[in-house]
C-alpha cells in the first residue's frame, strides 16, 4: 500500500507540518516507546527514509534514564553524561533526520490486523511495521505502608527527591547497580544511607559496589527484607526482617528509596505477543522479530539479561534494520 | 512558559492562597527528569481549562520554605489549592488522561 513512492512521502511532509498525521495514512514504521531503544530505532528508520512515527509516552518519554544522574558507561562520553541529557540528545538526533515524535501513550494495539493498528485514545494510526520499545517500569516492594506513604517518604526517584532529605537518615532497598547509584547519590544530601539487601552479597557491578562500600555515609543491612513501612502521615521507619533468622527490627529512617529492579512493560501486548513467565517479550534472537510478522521488539521489554542503555540502543538499531528489510521484502 | 505561571515565596499568597479559582501548584526542579516530562502535560491542561483553574509552577530549589511548609517530599507533586487550602495532592508524573481523571472534580 505504501512503499517509498514520492507522492506518499509528500503526504508525510504535509503531515509533519500540521503536527499530526492523517488517520487514514499507513506509515512504514510506528515505534512505541522511547528511551535508548526507541530513539535509536527512530534514528535508523528516519535515515532509511521510513518517516517513523514515535509514540514516546506522555510521562515515560526518555525511559528509565530520565530518573538517573550520571551515566558513566555509555560509550563516547568520557566524562559521563546526565541521563536526561543523553535522552535529549538521542531524541534530537532522531528528530534531525525526520522522525516524528509524539509524547502520547498508546492505549491499544491490533498487531495482527493488516495494516497494523495503533490506538491512542480515540485516534487510530496504521502501520506496516511496528517496533516495540516500551522498556520497563519500577518494581514495587508490595509491603504494607508502601503505597500509603508514597509521596510522604517513599520514593522511586533519588534524583528527584533526594533534595528533601537533607541531613536525614534514609534507606535504599536493593543490591544492584541502581541501588548503589542511588545510595551514593543520596549521600550528597542525607546524613546516612542504609542499603537494605536480601542477600549477603551485592549484584551490582564491581565499580559501583566499591564506591558504595567505601562511602562512610553508607551502611548495609544484609540478609534483610522490608516487612513494612512505618509512619502515620510520613515515613518514620522501616520494619526489617532478617531472611535467615526471621528476626524483626526497626530501622528509623524518614525516607525509603526503592531500587529493586524493573518489570517489562508488555501489558499492552498481552494476548497478542508471547512473553516469558516474567513478561519479557520473546523475539527470534539474534533478530528482533516477534511472533507476529512485521512486529519487532527491542530494549528492556525484551532484555532480561543485560538491560543497559547501550544494549538497548543496539537492539533498537537492529529492530529498525529488521523493519527496513521487512519493508523492502514486502514492497509491491 | 505559556499558560502556566511561576510563583515564588513572595507571590504565593496572592497567586495561590487568595486566588478565586482552584490553583494547581506544580512543585518542580531543574534536576528532576519526571518534572520535565510532566511539564508539557500541565501546560496543555492549563490552556484547555483556563476558565476553571490556574496552573502555577513552584521551583523547590529556589523556594524551599513553601515546599517545607506543605511537607513536599517528592517531585513532581501537584497540589490543588482551593480557598487557601490543599484539597488534592497528586504525587509523581502521570499521563494526561490520569491527571485529568484526578482533576475531574475541578474542571
Amino acid at each position: 500500500m505504501n512503499g517509498n513512492l514520492p507522492g506518499l512521502l509528500m503526504v508525510d511532509a504535509g503531515a509533519l507540518e500540521r503536527g499530526k498525521p492523517q488517520v487514514s495514512e499507513v506509515r512504514d514504521v510506528i515505534i512505541i516507546g522511547s528511551g535508548p531503544a526507541g530513539y535509536t530505532a527512530a534514528l535508523y528508520a528516519a535515515r532509511a527514509r521510513l518517516s517513523p512515527l514515535v509514540f514516546e509516552g506522555s510521562v515515560t518519554s526518555g525511559g528509565a534514564l530520565m530518573n538517573t544522574t550520571d551515566v558513566e558507561n555509555f560509550p563516547g562520553f568520557p566524562d559521563g553524561i546526565l541521563g536526561p541529557d543523553l535522552m535529549d540528545q538521542l531524541r534530537k538526533q532522531a528528530e534531525r533526520f525526520g522522525a516524528e515524535l509524539v509524547a502520547d501513550d498508546v492505549t491499544e494495539v491490533d498487531l495482527k490486523a493488516t495494516p497494523k493498528q495503533i490506538k491512542v485514545g480515540e485516534d487510530v494510526y496504521f502501520a506496516q511495521t511496528v517496533i516495540i520499545a516500551t522498556g520497563s517500569g519500577y518494581r514495587e516492594l508490595g509491603v504494607p505502608g508502601e503505597k500509603r506513604l508514597s509521596g510522604h517518604g517513599v520514593s522511586w526517584c533519588a534524583t528527584c527527591d533526594g533534595f528533601f532529605f537533607r541531613e536525614q537518615d534514609i534507606a535504599v532497598i536493593g543490591g544492584g547497580d541502581s541501588a548503589m547509584e542511588e545510595a551514593t547519590f543520596l549521600t550528597r544530601f542525607a546524613r546516612s544511607v542504609t542499603i537494605v539487601h536480601r542477600r549477603d552479597t551485592l549484584r551490582a557491578s564491581k565499580i559501583m559496589q566499591d564506591r558504595a562500600l567505601a562511602n562512610p555515609k553508607i551502611k548495609f543491612a544484609w540478609d534483610s527484607e522490608v516487612a513494612a513501612v512505618v509512619g502515620d502521615d510520613r515515613v518514620t521507619g522501616l520494619r526489617l526482617r532478617n531472611v535467615n533468622t526471621g528476626e524483626e527490627s526497626t530501622l528509623p529512617v524518614s525516607g525509603m528509596f526503592v531500587a529493586i529492579g524493573h518489570d517489562p512493560r508488555s501489558e499492552l501486548f498481552t494476548g497478542q505477543l508471547p512473553t516469558d513467565a516474567e513478561g519479557y517479550l520473546l523475539v527470534d534472537q539474534p533478530s528482533t522479530r516477534t511472533a507476529i510478522d512485521g512486529v519487532f521488539a527491542a530494549g528492556d521489554v525484551v532484555d532480561r539479561t543485560y538491560r543497559q542503555a547501550v544494549t538497548a540502543a543496539g537492539t533498537g538499531c537492529a529492530a529498525a534494520l529488521d523493519a527496513e528489510r521487512w519493508l523492502a521484502d514486502h514492497e509491491a | 512558559m505559556g499558560a502556566t505561571k511561576a510563583v515564588t515565596e513572595a507571590t504565593f499568597e496572592v497567586e495561590v492562597l487568595k486566588a478565586d479559582k482552584p490553583v494547581i501548584v506544580d512543585y518542580w526542579a531543574e534536576w528532576c527528569g519526571p518534572c520535565r516530562m510532566v511539564a508539557p502535560v500541565l501546560e496543555e491542561i492549563a490552556t484547555e481549562h483556563a476558565d476553571k483553574l490556574d496552573v502555577v509552577k513552584l521551583n523547590v530549589d529556589e523556594n524551599p520554605a513553601i515546599a517545607q511548609r506543605y511537607h513536599i517530599m517528592n517531585i513532581p507533586t501537584m497540589s490543588v489549592f482551593k480557598d487557601g487550602q490543599v484539597v488534592k495532592e497528586i504525587v509523581g508524573a502521570k499521563p494526561k488522561s490520569a491527571l485529568l481523571r484526578e482533576l475531574a472534580e475541578f474542571i
